[in-house]
């Protein structure tokens, strides 16, 4: 950071001296207290936005931000992590709101020179996570009632969908997050992720809890983690392992998710979002693991 | 690309000194239009001429064109020319079509800092991160791509004398431990490094900055001055090492220059902008077949088509799918790719270095 900005003093001083029509520029136009033109990035960024009802000020979503439908028709400024700067600014926003994580840094540091405000709202996997997503949100687009009322109303039903999820379970089930199984290989969700997290709010338990994050597990560590239940991410027809295969691959066929043949897929930005539709979540995958 | 008439050589010396104009002049134009083609509809034209009477520009077109348009037009020209006259200089020194700038260890050096930055980068103390911050992983990148080509030319180096032989065989063991290394790193990275590690590994001009105009610029600048100068050594060492030094050329002081001006400016090239592939092999190939392979005007002719082209492909990059935008690497090797194979159908015989 101190390099970058030493950088600019010199080329600027070198601007400067180049040409005085170049250091004449004007500031240009200061954005006012509540933004109209909005760029959303991040899938549950954007879901919250339209939870909060406000989704007539965006003007451009990223491509992770999927739900709901109708947020298709907005122009796609690429992958959070991937942002190009011109293709942000090309839809003049007054704010840039980020999930956590957008990048890259360098393509970040452009559009706070451009004196774009850009706020980065958390991402963390819980329910308090999910209300300070809100409020942050609801913060930025100078809708902070409306944001504590949604706050409420989503933290009362996710506790009451935890709650729930959490009575009357004589025995929990274990639970594999599938991420994929490109090649005959399963790559598997351990803990300090969002897969853990929803499993665990759903009255569940990570069959993998040896590793942090998404890895590749091993056949015989899939045998010796026995998962009662395989929960993976619906991708459309065409992009999903087919039941059978999966239960056939040596290193599931001997767990007991495989005798009772318990597959659950979800939406993934359902599952893994955190936003307003957790609760939803929530009780989708806890009647999907408890059936009866 | 008009084609050359195989058998009047003479002919080819006199057209590669006009090419050095035309693609002087080519490379302006495609500059020019790089600064008034983006998603956004800022316009060259009606910025200077707001300039030329005194107006002032609006924040967005200041934006636009000073802090994104020009480092990533200056960015494209240095990485383009790198990438093509390391290539130029490469096929040169080994004596082979196939070489590119990645045979000095570059490519696979500078991807296993890379990736020990994007998958480690948090284990480092933070003054240190705190320090140098966005930039870790560009002179992770340098100082990887620049040690292995240190150890490479240390191991086929006996004597005083180089073996390309040995460094061609060295260079593919040592990128396959660095692919090892990184596989490593890669196993334990999480999937948001892994698709940071997978963009990167596809090159993108996307985060030009003027800061990294700035750091890359001189390396680059003066190790193209350097390999430019090389033409004479380069030409006698096509008839092989022992006539080479024979005719009066030294062979092992233009080694050494070739093996760290490449892989100085690949490094850096590597370092701003990612893995961008085929520059390095295409443009001297298709500056051959048209001009001949005198090593003299060819590199200065690599310098100016390689930036040419790499900022034609960053346009593309930018518009294609606006606002958003495709990694670089994709751009050239699928429009560069069936172009090169209908030019080697076409002069098969051509490409017999």
């Amino acid at each position: 950071m101190n390099m970058s900005s030493r950088w600019m003093h010199v080329l600027y001083a070198a601007i400067c001296c180049a040409g005085a029509v170049w250091a004449s520029m004007p500031l240009g136009a200061e954005t006012g207290s509540s933004p109209q033109k909005i760029v959303s990035v991040g899938g549950s960024v954007t879901e919250v936005v339209y939870a909060l009802g406000e989704e007539h000020r965006l003007v451009a979503r990223d491509t992770t931000s999927t739900y709901p439908p109708e947020v298709s028709s907005l122009p796609d400024v690429g992958y959070m992590r991937r942002l190009s700067p011109e293709g942000v600014l090309s839809v003049a926003p007054e704010l840039i709101l980020a999930e956590e994580g957008a990048g890259p840094p360098e393509v970040i540091d452009i559009l706070k020179e451009a004196q774009v405000p850009f706020i980065e709202v958390p991402e963390p996997y819980s329910r308090e996570g999910i209300i300070a997503k809100i409020q942050a949100v609801g913060d930025a687009l100078g809708v902070a009632d409306k944001a504590r009322s949604l706050a409420e109303d989503v933290d009362a039903k996710l506790a009451a969908a935890e709650q729930n999820a959490k009575d009357d379970i004589r025995s929990p089930k274990r639970v594999l997050f599938v991420l994929s199984t490109e090649g005959g290989r399963v790559m598997a969700s351990g803990t300090e992720t969002g897969a853990d997290a929803i499993i665990q709010m759903s009255g569940g338990v990570n069959a993998a809890t040896g590793f942090e994050g998404y890895k590749l597990m091993s056949d015989e560590a899939i045998t010796v983690a026995a998962p009662d239940v395989i929960l993976m991410m619906d991708r459309g027809a065409n992009h999903d392992v087919a039941e059978d295969e999966l239960f056939a691959m040596p290193a599931v066929s001997t767990t007991p998710a495989a005798a009772e043949k318990a597959l659950v897929r979800m939406n993934g930005l359902l599952l893994l979002g955190f936003g307003p539709r957790t609760a939803e979540a929530v009780t989708a995958l806890n009647q999907a693991l408890y059936p009866d | 690309m008009v084609l050359a008439d195989t058998y009047l050589p003479a002919d080819r010396v006199a057209r590669a000194r006009i090419a050095h104009f035309a693609f002087g002049l080519l490379l302006l134009v495609v500059g020019t239009i790089s600064l008034t083609v983006g998603a956004s509809d800022v316009a060259l034209g009606a910025a200077l001429w707001k300039l030329a009477i005194g107006d002032p520009l609006t924040r967005m077109e200041n934006t636009v064109l000073w802090d994104i348009r020009m480092p990533r037009l200056l960015l494209g020209l240095l990485v383009g020319a790198a990438l093509a006259v390391g290539g130029t200089v490469m096929q040169g020194l080994f004596r082979n079509p196939l070489a590119d700038p990645g045979l000095v260890g570059v490519g696979a050096g500078a991807g296993l800092g890379a990736i020990l930055v994007i998958v480690l980068g948090t284990l480092l103390p933070i003054w240190l991160t705190a320090s140098v911050g966005q930039f870790m992983v560009p002179i992770a990148a340098f100082l990887g791509g620049w040690a292995t080509t240190l150890i490479l030319y240390r191991v086929s180096t006996r004597s005083g004398r180089t073996s390309v032989a040995t460094m061609l065989l060295a260079g593919i063991a040592l990128g396959a431990l660095a692919g090892a290394l990184s596989g490593i790193l890669i196993y334990i990275a999480d999937d948001r490094q892994l698709r940071d590690l997978t963009f990167w590994g596809l090159g993108s001009l996307a985060g030009a900055t003027w800061a990294k105009v700035v750091a890359a610029g001189p390396i680059i600048a003066i190790a193209l001055v350097v390999a430019c100068g090389l033409g004479r050594g380069l030409n006698g060492l096509a008839l092989g090492e022992a006539t080479a030094a024979h005719i009066g050329i030294p062979v092992q002081r233009m080694k050494n220059a070739a093996i760290l001006t490449v892989a100085g400016a690949t490094g850096a090239a590597v370092a701003v902008s990612g893995g961008i592939g085929f520059i390095g092999i295409v443009v001297p190939h298709l500056l051959r077949i048209g001009t001949g392979p005198d090593h003299r005007p060819l590199l200065i002719n690599a310098a100016l088509l390689g930036a040419t082209l790499l900022i034609a492909a960053d346009m593309i990059a930018r518009v294609v799918i606006a606002p958003a935008e495709l990694p670089i690497g994709i751009v050239t090797a699928v429009l560069g790719a069936p172009v090169f194979l209908w030019i080697l159908l076409r002069r098969r015989a051509l490409v017999d270095l």
